[in-house]
């Protein structure tokens, strides 16, 4: 227990590391400047931004809704949390909570702190150099996303101009609206959040649960015991013993931290209204998983793992130096990425779907009591078919996870039957 | 036009693991059918053959997105 108590802290703070890390990235300059000409032009209800740019798209709020967020929203409360946050080009260190910015209940802030901003409930900051410190009221909807010649931008509206706000850069890569910016988020954001509860609730039930079996020593489980016990057995059982052979004891500790771990994050974030954190939907935490698993792997690998990869015997040299060898160093590397990329394809995909499942009555009911009606009964029904597939997914990924790793570990430590 | 095909190249890989992890699944449901005994191998070896097909549709997945 000890072990993967241990195990769980070490996924913990590398994990916290991988979300709070940022990238360096290039300003564009020349666009530095553009909301001078566009302010001119500004009139309507919103100060800066033209009317009628509300349209609702599914995919940008299942986008929105499956992202790391600075607060935490429990049904229409957005609790605050902790901003830590490194401005690149004054060198400023910035401590604040996110209550600062006055979320409304899209998460869109209505005041501005030292240049920062919020949106959708993401920290953004204003590129320009020329925007005011401190804390600054913006007003209702002055932070708005603009589409400028294809690209979405997100622009803050202050005293009747336009100033355009970047987003932090993360460790997806960019992949989702990450990319160049100007300061680093070391936020204790939604997700960290989650998992710290996540794994300070696993590590008091498995603390509960060893004490249990020392108490009562030889006696039927009883309690949480009894809901533990069965689902350990069983990876001890349908997992570890077949892949690793007698070696299955060193192997254990990891492999149930593994399962654990992404069993508890994937059912934490199904709960319906409470803050739905997609962790185990993030490539950050994936990849991190993935790296211990890739090291785990070629740590305890053998000499014959190593010859069979490197140098395999009874082939020609010319075919294991242009084929083979290469193929399979390429594996090495693309058996931790599958791992990494299912987990979070999976998870991701499923938050997704109930969002836009939800979507779908704002989609097609436009206004009228009917269709609101008729879509809610059907999308509600639709929902709830989804999020019992998604329970079964939670389970499911969690064990292939914890079986390819089992697989993979257990290939590399095998002794010659030759 | 090459997010147009970048998208049809998903739908492929899609119609390429929906073939190959219903064929596993079929072949396990037959397989179970015949020995109900072994369920419990034939089960997490199903499991693994679907992931690792899952895992070759995923990187054509992730490659389209990232030419779109």
């Amino acid at each position: 227990m000890r072990k993967i108590l241990l195990t769980f802290c070490c996924v913990l703070s590398l994990c916290f590391l991988a979300f709070a890390q940022g990238h360096e990235g290039h300003d564009h300059s020349h666009d530095g400047h553009s909301h001078s000409t566009e302010a001119h032009d500004s009139h309507g209800t919103h100060g800066c931004f033209e009317e009628g740019s509300h349209e609702f798209n599914p995919g940008n709020t299942a986008f929105h809704h499956i992202s790391d967020q600075n607060v935490f929203s429990i049904g229409p409360w957005q609790l605050p949390l902790p901003c830590i946050l490194y401005a690149k080009d004054s060198g400023k260190w910035d401590f604040f909570s996110s209550g600062k910015f006055h979320p409304d209940g899209h998460g869109v802030g209505e005041f501005a702190y030292n240049k920062y901003v919020l949106f959708e409930g993401m920290v953004h900051r204003v590129k320009d150099a020329g925007f005011p410190d401190g804390h600054i009221e913006l007003g209702h909807h002055m932070v708005q996303e603009v589409e400028v010649e294809g690209e979405k931008k997100v622009y803050v509206c202050y005293e009747g101009e336009k100033y355009e706000a970047l987003y932090k850069s993360t460790a997806d890569g960019g992949l989702f609206g990450g990319g160049v910016t100007n300061f680093f988020d070391f936020s204790l954001t939604k997700n960290v959040i989650s998992m710290f509860v996540v794994f300070l609730l696993l590590g008091w039930m498995f603390i509960r649960i060893a004490n249990m079996y020392k108490k009562r020593e030889g006696q039927a489980p009883k309690g949480i015991q009894s809901l533990i016990e069965p689902v350990f057995i069983f990876i001890q059982d349908e997992v570890a013993k077949p892949f690793l052979g007698h070696k299955w004891e060193v192997y254990l500790p990891y492999l149930m931290a593994l399962f654990f771990s992404i069993l508890g994050l994937n059912l934490f974030g199904q709960i319906p209204f409470l803050g739905n954190a997609n962790v185990t939907g993030n490539l950050a935490f994936t990849a991190v998983l993935a790296i211990f698993t890739f090291l785990v792997v070629n740590l305890s690998g053998n000499k014959h793992y190593w010859e069979h990869t490197l140098w395999m015997p009874g082939v020609p040299a010319w075919l294991k130096l242009f084929i083979l060898t290469p193929v399979e160093i390429l594996g090495l590397f693309i058996k931790p990425l599958t791992l990494m990329l299912r987990l979070f394809a999976n998870i991701t995909a499923g938050h997704m779907v109930l969002v836009i499942f939800v979507g779908l009555i704002f989609v097609f009911a436009q206004g009228n009591w009917g269709g609101v009606l008729g879509t809610s009964v059907g999308s509600g029904l639709l929902t709830i078919f989804m999020m019992s597939i998604e329970l079964l997914v939670a389970f499911i990924q969690a064990f292939v996870f914890t079986i390819l790793t089992a697989s993979y570990i257990g290939a590399a430590t095998e002794e010659a039957h030759h | 036009m090459i997010t147009g095909v970048a998208a049809l190249g998903m739908g492929l890989a899609v119609i390429g693991a929906g073939l190959g992890i219903g064929n596993v699944g079929s072949k396990a449901m037959e397989s179970i059918a015949r020995q109900p005994e072994a369920v419990g191998d034939i089960r997490s070896n199903m499991i693994l053959m679907a992931a690792l097909v899952e895992g070759a549709a995923l990187i054509a997945i992730v490659m389209c997105y990232l030419v779109a």
